[in-house]
């Protein structure tokens, strides 16, 4: 079930930035990798969802990390979070098809079926990425 | 092919990259005159109500496209699980997804908990689905079971607003049907009685509505199971077609036939043997 979290904890939630065009070096525009920019694009969502959805799940899981270390204390979401930390490192390299599995089970998406598992299925896209340039995407070596 | 811009793998769930593209061509195909396609809504008549035994459920069975009428014979009420069913106004497609969700959440829910779904659950899973896209998701639906509380009709808005209440109608001809239902509604009627308040709730919805019209399903959810009734009533506006259309063999006489044999000859033949063990 979705947070319904009190005003107070809204607080820490995602600020609003940009639509995230690539930084090449020295913090500018990266042209070459995802061609020109314009103003326009970046700055507003053109959809009135988009925002909401990019941050769904990162704004629902500060909530619940906040309600939790009141009601708890800090070692509560701590450890949790150690946990998904730990859970998250169980995966492939990122151009190969990992299924999450330990990630999943931790955060309960096991046991529900919502539009992110029937829609834009990873694994049935149609772009395919460079894998050298994805592994140093992930590295940060880029 | 590898594109080297792509430096991750695309998110699951929706996409919006075309949006921006979709609001720049709106109005721009063919000089302004036609328009994208209108999404199919079914422009409807559902109602609910609660009685002695059970929760009867109606609907009918049209479905619209803009001002032509697109489904004749559209299933407006949808399974959900054993127990509960659900009717849906607003646009075909969100309502037939958003029920499809349901339903299989409840059943994966009821395979691991080994318990059977209550309806405030179902209630509040579609209520936090339907807010969470903050309305774009454009289903009113009314959920009605039976469970071991008891008997229950919900109505969920499109924004996730949910009313509880003992008769219910929504859709394009709710006026009309819950004009029917203030009237004649009595708390704890018989189950045959409860049949012919709805019938007539949609009949009236039928009448005083364009968007709505055919046929007249029920469906009827008591303890003992579900009597999914469809369709309940034909409509009496049936259309009867003047000729049949089809051809009978023979019209089209042959004048020439030739038949050219294919000649196969076999070139290799290998057996292999299957293992059944």
């Amino acid at each position: 079930m979705n947070t319904r979290g009190l005003r107070s904890q809204l607080k820490d939630s995602v600020p609003v930035t940009g639509m995230g065009q690539h930084v090449g070096a020295y913090g500018v525009q990266d042209t070459l990798r995802s061609g020109f920019s314009s103003v326009k694009n970046e700055l507003l969502p053109s959809h009135a969802l988009e925002l909401s959805e990019k941050n769904f799940q990162l704004n629902q899981d500060k909530m619940n990390f906040s309600t939790l270390r009141n009601i708890q204390g800090l070692h509560a979401p701590l450890k949790l979070q150690m946990e998904y930390r730990a859970a998250r490192q169980i995966q492939r390299l990122p151009f190969l098809q990992s299924s999450h599995l330990a990630l999943d089970t931790l955060k309960g998406n096991d046991e529900s079926i919502s539009f992110e598992d029937i829609l834009n299925d990873p694994a049935q896209s149609e772009m395919v990425g460079e894998p050298h340039i994805m592994v140093e995407y992930k590295l940060g070596l880029m | 092919m590898a594109l080297s811009n792509v430096v991750e793998t695309p998110a699951s769930g929706f996409n919006f990259e075309n949006v921006s593209r979709n609001v720049a061509l709106d109005g721009l195909l063919e000089g302004g005159h036609a328009k994208a396609p209108k999404p199919m809504k079914t422009g409807t008549t559902i109602a609910g109500v609660v009685c002695k035994d059970g929760v009867v459920l109606g609907a009918d069975t049209r479905a619209t496209s803009g001002e032509v009428v697109a489904d004749k014979m559209c299933a407006k009420i949808h399974y959900i699980s054993p127990n509960m069913y659900c009717c849906g106004a607003g646009t075909a497609a969100d309502t037939e997804k958003t029920t499809d969700l349901l339903s299989s959440n409840l059943t994966i829910f009821s395979m691991t908990s080994g318990r059977n779904p209550r309806v405030v659950m179902a209630v509040n899973i579609l209520q936090d689905m339907l807010f969470r896209y903050r309305g774009q998701i454009g289903a009113s639906l009314i959920l009605g079971g039976v469970d071991c509380t008891g008997n229950h009709l919900y109505t969920v808005g499109p924004y996730g607003s949910i009313d509880n209440v003992p008769y219910l109608a929504m859709g394009s001809g709710d006026l009309a049907a819950l004009g029917i239902l203030e009237d004649r509604f009595k708390p704890n009627m018989e189950l045959e009685d409860a049949k012919e308040l709805v019938r007539d709730a949609i009949h009236s919805g039928i009448m005083s509505d364009l968007g709505s019209g055919n046929n007249i399903d029920i469906c009827v959810i008591t303890k003992q199971g579900v009597d999914y009734i469809r369709p309940y009533q034909e409509s009496e506006y049936k259309d009867k077609r003047q000729r049949r259309y089809k051809y009978r063999p023979g019209t089209t006489s042959i004048l020439t036939e030739k038949i050219v044999p294919l000649e196969l000859e076999v070139v290799q033949e290998t057996v292999q043997r299957m293992d059944t063990a």
